[in-house]
């Protein structure tokens, strides 16, 4: 039964695929909405027709990634109790609530006042509509947090105990979810990460009209705010992002073993920039350009620390958790964890390029940076994937690490024919969204200020009809 | 009352709130195509209900959460279940969610109607799908004792969950063409009454068909009060349709289908799904249900949040009820109406087109 065989596999594949494309607008959302506040605000203060465009010219691109998020993010609600209704009924009493607590403080919040937002141009003041901005911008970090709290419960479960009669996890300290270090720095990294999209779009943008010379001051002030939000979030972000290697190393470290395919324990650990080989049948790949001592400092914040090996860690777990195996796919662990580092790495450089050109006042005349900066818009993407590649793909074979094996959290109901059927018709319509949302995107961001102030005009006579 | 009879009551709240806001919103989506024959028409009655369509679908969301928050087991085995419906369903809420924005986008009519028929199919399609989940949770489903289901996706499609799904997408019609003939004004007004009255007189069969099987099903003699009530509404509703007067007809069809949707709960409670394979595997509010301290946290948190949200979504609609066009002599009937001056201005419409292309 090849079918059978796979089922799990293929439920994987699902989940693991239609995550990682709803969290291509997931971050752009809440990106482009803290950036379109912060242009709104700037709008409220010096409320010049200028401001507004922009306000509203990235808006439109805001509403298209929304469109998207969101009904990619119902699929995402119901796959845990219709692929995964073996985990769903022993982490509910836990993990549910987290996702309740997403809808009923921040998915109302968010789509109630975009509603607002989009329609209220000329019904509300000019302050509360600054304030329906803000407000989306919060419902968006808000919804962030839940799930994130609930995602790092499964990384590092805290505050349950096991009700042996009933098999469940329960509850019994909703403090301990959102104090869960996994959570604070998961969080914080996430939502960095969410602005590096957001105003790398912008850069992108702003530098496209910049590089055909057309609104020059309108882009240039666009490409300004994008850099001085990119610049200092990159920073903060590689750290926090080696600051969260630490912490999970301490929680789970299979994941940071297998992230540097360190077989074997070692101290004062150095990191490989590339290797020829590898994977989880290759334990001596030749690893090229090491630099000593740098996997100990991001696993442990000292030259001295101590990196277990995979081998070691799966003798300990087969100990303790009995037979299996625990290693997770080391070839995505060591690449995503790499690709992740060396895109941030190049879009760090990117910004302190962006900060210099910006000082010498020639942003926008540099050819160069400017064609730089378009294409960087795809890096995002990139990040983003390999990030939660490494963290979920980190976790493996547990789908709630130490507790439940993702192999046993699959619905018993489920065929793999049925599974079969949502992947074909999941990937088709993804596809789809993908492309249109694309187009769309690519489309309005191309789309002239003046064109957008004809449309407003028009819009002034009928300014309900924005569908 | 205990814990998880007051969630119960709370999740059956959300799916009821869910239809009330939710289903004219439905309704609007799918008779966009009938009563607006022209874009500009078929634009106006979509955005009748932009402001608001995002925020009332959250309703869906936080149903489904509030259940897998306060009864995983229900969770469980309801969405494993239904599977192959629910992916028909996510389809259908794909379709119809990047619909609004992504109509307007481009001028091209092939693009138009491409986003306006994956609108009117989508809404279609969500109640009915909706309405054969809650039908089946009632009527029973071949679950087994370890709460599994049993059956295939044809098993799914109960007679009585049909019908169900029928009724709840008959009374999304009617609330749907009562939202349009209080929005509108002119000539979509005039169809959208004519689609009311259709609708609304359909409905009275279905609502008094849906409330004597679900009796049947859940095994009584007599109806319960909310049934009637749902059916009184659903009479109402034509009645006040028949006599052209639309703000009673709207606020007797979102009744109705409040009522009808909890109808089900009523007559579910205190079981949760039903099992047709042996009663003594049915899901019920006590063996479905999180432990007290997860249920504790939860109502702290619904006691906080819900009134917020019934409180700024209720502004909402007040924000785009008072969209008065622009001479407001009439005063009860304009402060109602608020799009389509354009309607009655063919002219500017196409100017109005023009320029937008």
């Amino acid at each position: 039964m090849l079918l059978a065989a796979v089922s799990v596999d293929l439920s994987r594949v699902q989940f693991a695929s239609t995550s990682i494309f709803h969290f291509f607008f997931v971050p752009v959302t809440i990106g482009l909405a803290f950036i379109v506040a912060v242009l709104e605000t700037s709008w409220y203060r010096h409320p010049t027709q200028e401001y507004k465009q922009v306000t509203r010219f990235f808006g439109t691109l805001l509403l298209i990634s929304v469109a998207v998020g969101v009904v990619t993010g119902l699929v995402q609600e119901f796959e845990f109790g219709m692929n995964w209704s073996a985990y769903s009924r022993f982490v509910g009493d836990v993990f549910g609530g987290p996702l309740a607590m997403e809808g009923l403080a921040a998915f109302f919040l968010e789509s109630t006042f975009l509603g607002l937002w989009i329609f209220g141009w000329d019904r509300l003041s000019r302050r509360v509509h600054l304030m329906c901005i803000w407000l989306v911008s919060l419902g968006s970090l808000l919804s962030a947090a839940f799930i994130m709290a609930a995602n790092s419960w499964m990384q590092h479960p805290v505050g349950y105990t096991i009700n042996t009669t009933k098999n469940v996890a329960q509850l019994n300290n909703i403090g301990a979810l959102f104090t869960n270090p996994v959570f604070l720095w998961g969080y914080v990294h996430v939502i960095l990460a969410s602005l590096v999209t957001g105003s790398l779009i912008v850069l992108a943008v702003s530098a496209w009209h910049l590089k055909k010379q057309r609104n020059v001051t309108a882009f240039h002030r666009t490409a300004t705010v994008a850099l001085v939000v990119l610049l200092p979030v990159m920073v903060l972000i590689l750290f926090v992002g080696s600051e969260l290697g630490v912490v999970e190393d301490k929680y789970q470290p299979m994941k940071i073993a297998a992230a540097e395919a360190q077989w074997n324990t070692c101290t004062r650990c150095s990191f490989s920039l590339f290797q020829i080989g590898g994977g989880n049948n290759d334990q001596t790949p030749t690893q090229i350009l090491e630099v000593p001592d740098l996997l100990s400092i991001l696993a442990t914040n000292s030259p001295n620390g101590t990196v277990q090996g995979l081998n070691q860690l799966q003798a300990e777990y087969v100990q303790k958790y009995g037979p299996g195996y625990y290693v997770p796919n080391v070839f995505i662990q060591y690449w995503s964890m790499r690709v992740m580092a060396y895109l941030g790495s190049l879009v760090l450089l990117l910004a302190l390029w962006g900060a210099w050109l910006l000082r010498r006042r020639k942003l926008d005349r540099s050819k160069w940076f400017l064609f730089i900066a378009i294409w960087a818009v795809i890096t995002p993407f990139f990040m983003n994937t390999a990030g939660w590649l490494l963290t979920e793909s980190g976790r493996q074979p547990w789908i709630v690490q130490g507790l439940m094996k993702t192999s046993n959290g699959i619905s018993p109901s489920v065929s793999s024919t049925d599974v079969w059927i949502s992947l074909i018709v999941f990937y088709g319509s993804y596809l789809l969204l993908g492309v249109v949302a694309a187009f769309l995107m690519i489309r309005y961001g191309r789309k002239d200020l003046e064109a957008e102030e004809a449309q407003e005009a028009a819009e002034q006579e009928e300014p309900e009809l924005v569908y | 009352m205990s814990l998880h009879t007051i969630w119960f009551i709370i999740i059956a709240f959300f799916w009821c709130g869910f239809f009330v806001l939710e289903g004219f919103d439905f309704g609007v989506g799918v008779l966009h195509t009938v009563v607006g024959r022209s874009d500009i028409e078929r634009r106006i009655a979509i955005n009748t209900i932009g402001p608001f369509w995002d925020g009332n679908e959250v309703w869906l969301i936080v149903a489904g959460a509030a259940t897998f928050a306060a009864f995983p087991s229900w969770y469980a085995t309801m969405f494993s279940a239904l599977y192959l419906a629910l992916v028909l369903l996510l389809v259908a809420l794909f379709g119809r969610g990047v619909s609004f924005e992504f109509r307007g986008k481009v001028s091209d009519p092939k693009w138009k109607a491409t986003w306006t028929w994956s609108m009117a199919i989508g809404s279609a399609l969500i109640p009915v799908l909706i309405g054969i989940a809650l039908g089946d949770l009632l009527h029973g489903l071949p679950i087994n004792k370890n709460h599994e289901y049993t059956g295939s996706f044809w098993g799914l499609l109960t007679p009585y969950g049909i019908w169900t799904g029928i009724t709840f997408l008959l009374l999304s019609l009617t609330s749907g063409a009562n939202f349009l003939v209080l929005k509108t004004r002119g000539d979509l007004r005039a169809r959208s009454l004519v689609a009311s009255r259709y609708a609304s007189g359909i409905s009275v069969f279905a609502v008094i068909g849906f409330i004597i099987w679900s009796r049947v099903i859940s095994g009584g003699v007599l109806p319960d009060p909310v049934a009637i009530f749902a059916a009184l509404a659903a009479i109402g509703a034509f009645v006040a349709a028949d006599q052209k007067m639309p703000g009673w007809a709207f606020g007797a069809s979102i009744a109705a289908i409040g009522a009808s949707v909890a109808t089900i709960f009523v007559d579910l409670y205190s079981n949760v799904m039903v099992s047709s394979t042996n009663s003594a595997y049915n899901l019920t509010v006590t063996n479905a249900s999180s432990s007290s301290y997860s249920l504790k946290v939860m109502s702290v948190v619904a006691i906080i949040t819900v009134p917020l949200v019934l409180f700024y979504q209720g502004w909402n609609y007040w924000v785009f009820s008072k969209r008065v066009s622009a001479p407001p002599q009439d005063e009860s009937e304009d402060s109602l109406r608020t799009l389509a001056q354009s309607t009655e201005t063919p002219t500017h419409a196409g100017e109005l087109q023009e320029r937008k292309t």
